[in-house]
Parts: structure tokens; C-alpha cells; sequence
């Protein structure tokens, strides 16, 4: 049993087939990166994932869980803007990461102390605690990704959902992203899916790339079909995964 | 250059600012003149010597009849019906507004039925409020709150409505629930718009009250002016204007400054 399953995932609005036939298993730990042309139904997809919408049909399982029918704390997200709080400062932002699960959504006394421990350790890996009485408004956008992370983080999500989380910013800061990314995943194994529009982050990143587009296609009614999973590479060791085969499989070294 | 590009510097701005303020003294003044050469006599455009002592006058002297001073039983009087009408608008625009903004439920539910309640004019339910709640407080406060709550909750809902998706999103995979969304993501970034909203609903408000209190009243700004309007008394109705000005200009800045120091993230951007 795979840990996200997918099965015969379909999704129209108002009669018109966004995705069709989706099929998708995804183990736990593996970093799956989403592709395709613009309005191919990816981020639609990630909606489904995160449970924000309900599919027509089909369904999404988390861990052999129910059909999620809202988001919850077991999706993280990280979107390209608005991630964050605007009025709480940074700190205050990764402490809401645990505390909006209670009553009242904050924390008192002993309890706040402890979470505010919590939230600086995390602040200093995400390399942000030089800013922790700051409000949100005053980062860079690369600042305020690597803060609404951290904020997803602390709420311990099962699965994290990147929705373009980088497309709005510069190129060297994106990089800068990637190795954050990058070193967070060696330090916490996590399962995520990320939509991207860069192809090369996508395979940078992942360990398996999915394409969305519509395999059939009707010239006189363009919506006619949904988009689903063309084609789904294997990203691991720089998007060549026959590069070791011989290392793996010795004996079929023999002819040379 | 263009007249879109020509910026003043600053003591020209400062003049300018106050080029409109001399210009209606100078004309009060000069209109005042002609016709009190004409007529010493005349009580349309009191000299403004005479409105300083009037205002003097109307400060200090205690009532002949009562021992208070008429003008400071006015003032609190106008004062207590004003704060209370716009904070019990306040307070339900901003609840209804948040349900409105938040619940879809709510929102299909009450949204129609406050865009047509904002279309009644206040004024001309006066005389049914005044069979119903009587001609005491009650009347004039429920006058202010009927005229400026329909327009607050469409404001302070559209406010709500303003807020990202995906921050309400993003509060759902944190855990929160309705209530925990309402309470730390909502209401604080709508508590800078109520103060905006009970800002621009104050003119409206003072107009309602004083509309109120011409009508029916013993004691009031709005009633004081609509009395001695019998006698001509335009210095003493000028006095008032003026001091009626002076207060809504100290609220507006004191609620201003109420917004700036409550709310540092606004001015840090968005």
C-alpha cells in the first residue's frame, strides 16, 4: 500500500473535464514534482490533494485514510503569495503553526514560552532569526517563502503541497531556495508534491516528475477533455535513472 | 512641464493649504461689514468680534434658570447619543459583517437583505422611530445605528471577503477551526477597516443626529441650533457650528492615531 494513493480522479466545472483518469501512488518520503502547460489542471490537482476541493469523482487517500473533505493538519501548503499572516510577526507566524490547532488559537503562559522555544529553533534553521520581531511585509520574498515553510513545518503536516512557491522570485534567490529545500529534506524526510512551471527546478528537485496534459484533443472544442498524468519520470540521479543500471544489475555487464 | 508634474514646495503647500480658510473669513468678513454699515442692527452676519464674545459667553456663563452651562450639557448630551449610536454600529456591523464576510451561509442569507436595507433612507423612518422607542435617547441613538450600519457591514464584509484564500486556506492545514479563523486571521486584519469605516461614517452619523435632535430633544447641539434659529441668533448658531466641527475633526484625528499605534503592520506594507 503506497502512502498517497490517487484512483480514477476526475474533476469537471460546470460540465467542462478539468482532469480525467487520474492515477497516482506516491510513497512516503518521495518529492514529487508537477508539470504542464498553464491551465492543464496542476494546480487543480494540488487543490484536490490539499482537499480544498472534492473531486467529481474518484478519490484521494492519504495513508489509507478517509477522503479528506476540507484541509486540514495533515496537508501542509506553501503558496506563491500570501503564504503568511501579515499581522503577526515572524515569530509570532511559526508559533500559530502549532497553536491555531487549539480552542482559542493562541497560547498562554508556560505553554507560550515553550512553543516560543520551539518556534526560534526553528527560525534559526530556516536562517530567519535575525527578524523574528519583524512583520512579514518587511522580507524579501525569499524571507517570506522560507517563513511560510517553516510555518508549514511546525504544524507537522504528513504531506507538504508547494503551489509554484518560488515563481515569484528572483532567479539567484530561487536557487538559494532550492539548496534550502534541498538540506531541509536530508535533515526531515517529508513526502511533497510541488507545481512548478520550471521545468529544470522540477527535476532539480524531485524524485519523480509528473506531466499533466489532455491525450485526447478535440481541434473544434478545445475543453472538450481533461488533462491527466502523461508521463511520470524518474527525476532521481539528474533525471538519468539507467545511469547505474549496470551498477545495479552487474551480470549485465558480461557483454563487454 | 506639465501641470500633473509641478509639485509645490512645502511652505507653498502650507499656504495653499490655508488659502481656502482665509479666503471664506475674508468674505465672511467683508460680507459682514457692508451689511452692518447698512444696519448696525443686523443679526445675519455678525461681526466676528461678536461671535468671539458669544462663544465666550456661551463657554463660561452658567443658565440663568438652570446654574449649568448650556453650551457643556449640549455637548455631552450630543456627544454620549453619538458614541453610543456609531459603537453599538460598530459592534454589529463588524459581527454581521464577519459572518457575512466568513459563512457562506450567512453570506447568502443576509448579504441581499443589507444591500436593501442600505438603500432605506434613515431620515424617513425618523417619525416611525419616534411612535416606536418614544421621543427620549433611545429614538436618536437607534436613528444613528439604522443609517450607518447597512453601509459599515458592506464595507467591513467586502473587508473580509479582501482577505486571501489562501491565507484562510493556509489557517485550515494549521488546525484552525471556524472560530480560531475568525478570531486570529480575520478580526485582526479587519479591526484597521472598522476604525476606517466608523471614520468615513461619522459625517453621517452627526447629520443623524442632529436631524434627530432638531425634530425632538430638550438638551443637544442639533436642538440648541434648531431653538435659537427662532430668535436669529446667528452668532450663537455659528459658535455651535464651528465647536460641532471642531469636535468631529478631534475625533477623526484621535481615531487615526488609534489605528497607527494599534496596527504597526499596516503602515510596514500591503
Amino acid at each position: 500500500m503506497s502512502f498517497v494513493t490517487v484512483r480514477d480522479v476526475w474533476q469537471s466545472y460546470d460540465g467542462r473535464p478539468i482532469l480525467e483518469r487520474v492515477n497516482l501512488d506516491v510513497d512516503e518520503g518521495e518529492f514529487v514534482s508537477i508539470v504542464g502547460a498553464s491551465g492543464c489542471g496542476k494546480s487543480t490537482f494540488l487543490r484536490l490533494l490539499l482537499a480544498q476541493e472534492q473531486p467529481t469523482r474518484g478519490a484521494i487517500r492519504i495513508d489509507g485514510g478517509h477522503r479528506a473533505r476540507e484541509p486540514g493538519r495533515e496537508r501542509g501548503v506553501v503558496f506563491q503569495r500570501y503564504s503568511v499572516f501579515p499581522h503577526m510577526t515572524v515569530r509570532d507566524n511559526i508559533v500559530a503553526g502549532e497553536a491555531f490547532d487549539t480552542h482559542w488559537g493562541r497560547f498562554r503562559g508556560a505553554k507560550l514560552t515553550a512553543a516560543r522555544e520551539r518556534a526560534d529553533a526553528i527560525l534559526d534553521r530556516i536562517g530567519l532569526s535575525h527578524v523574528a520581531q519583524n512583520y512579514p511585509a518587511t522580507l524579501s520574498g525569499g524571507m517570506q517563502q522560507r517563513l511560510a515553510i517553516g510555518q508549514a513545518l511546525a504544524a507537522r503536516p504528513r504531506i507538504l503541497l508547494l503551489d509554484e512557491p518560488f515563481g515569484a522570485l528572483d532567479p539567484g534567490t530561487r536557487i538559494q531556495m532550492h539548496d534550502f529545500l534541498t538540506e531541509l529534506r536530508a535533515e526531515t524526510p517529508m513526502t511533497v508534491f510541488m507545481v512548478t512551471h520550471d521545468l529544470g527546478e522540477g527535476f532539480k528537485l524531485g524524485d519523480r516528475v509528473l506531466v499533466f496534459d489532455k491525450p485526447r484533443w478535440d481541434p473544434q472544442d478545445p475543453a472538450a477533455f481533461g488533462a491527466t498524468i502523461t508521463y511520470d519520470f524518474d527525476a532521481r540521479q539528474g533525471g538519468i535513472p539507467f545511469q547505474g543500471l549496470l551498477d545495479k544489475y552487474p551480470s549485465l555487464r558480461a557483454a563487454e | 512641464m506639465r501641470l500633473i508634474n509641478r509639485v509645490p514646495s512645502r511652505p507653498v503647500g502650507l499656504m495653499l493649504g490655508a488659502l481656502p480658510f482665509v479666503a471664506i473669513i475674508l468674505a465672511y468678513v467683508a460680507g459682514s461689514e457692508i451689511r452692518l454699515a447698512a444696519n448696525p442692527a443686523d443679526k445675519l452676519l455678525p461681526a466676528l468680534d461678536t461671535i468671539r464674545e458669544t462663544a465666550a459667553r456661551l463657554f463660561t456663563e452658567t443658565d440663568k434658570r438652570s446654574g449649568d452651562i448650556l453650551l457643556w450639557q449640549d455637548t455631552f448630551a450630543s456627544l454620549r447619543r453619538l458614541f453610543l449610536g456609531v459603537g453599538i454600529s460598530a459592534l454589529l456591523s463588524l459581527s454581521i459583517g464577519m459572518a457575512i464576510g466568513l459563512l457562506p451561509y450567512a453570506r447568502k442569507g443576509l448579504t441581499g437583505f443589507v444591500a436593501v436595507l442600505s438603500m432605506v433612507p434613515p431620515l424617513a423612518l425618523l417619525p416611525i422611530l419616534f411612535i416606536v422607542f418614544g421621543l427620549g435617547e433611545v429614538s436618536k441613538v437607534v436613528l444613528i445605528v439604522i443609517g450607518i450600519t447597512p453601509f459599515m457591514t458592506r464595507d467591513l464584509s467586502q473587508r473580509v471577503l479582501d482577505i486571501p484564500v489562501e491565507q484562510i486556506v493556509k489557517a485550515q492545514t494549521l488546525g484552525a477551526s471556524s472560530f480560531v479563523i475568525a478570531l486570529r486571521v480575520a478580526l485582526p486584519q479587519v479591526l484597521p477597516r472598522l476604525i476606517s469605516a466608523v471614520r468615513l461614517s461619522l459625517g453621517s452619523a452627526w447629520l443623524f443626529l442632529i436631524a434627530a435632535e432638531a425634530v425632538a430633544a430638550d438638551v443637544g447641539l442639533g436642538y440648541r441650533i434648531f431653538l435659537v434659529r427662532r430668535y436669529l441668533a446667528m452668532d450663537i448658531i455659528l459658535t455651535y457650528v464651528i465647536w460641532i466641527t471642531l469636535l468631529a475633526f478631534v475625533i477623526d484625528w484621535v481615531l487615526k492615531r488609534i489605528s497607527e499605534r494599534a496596527f504597526p503592520w499596516m503602515g510596514a506594507g500591503l
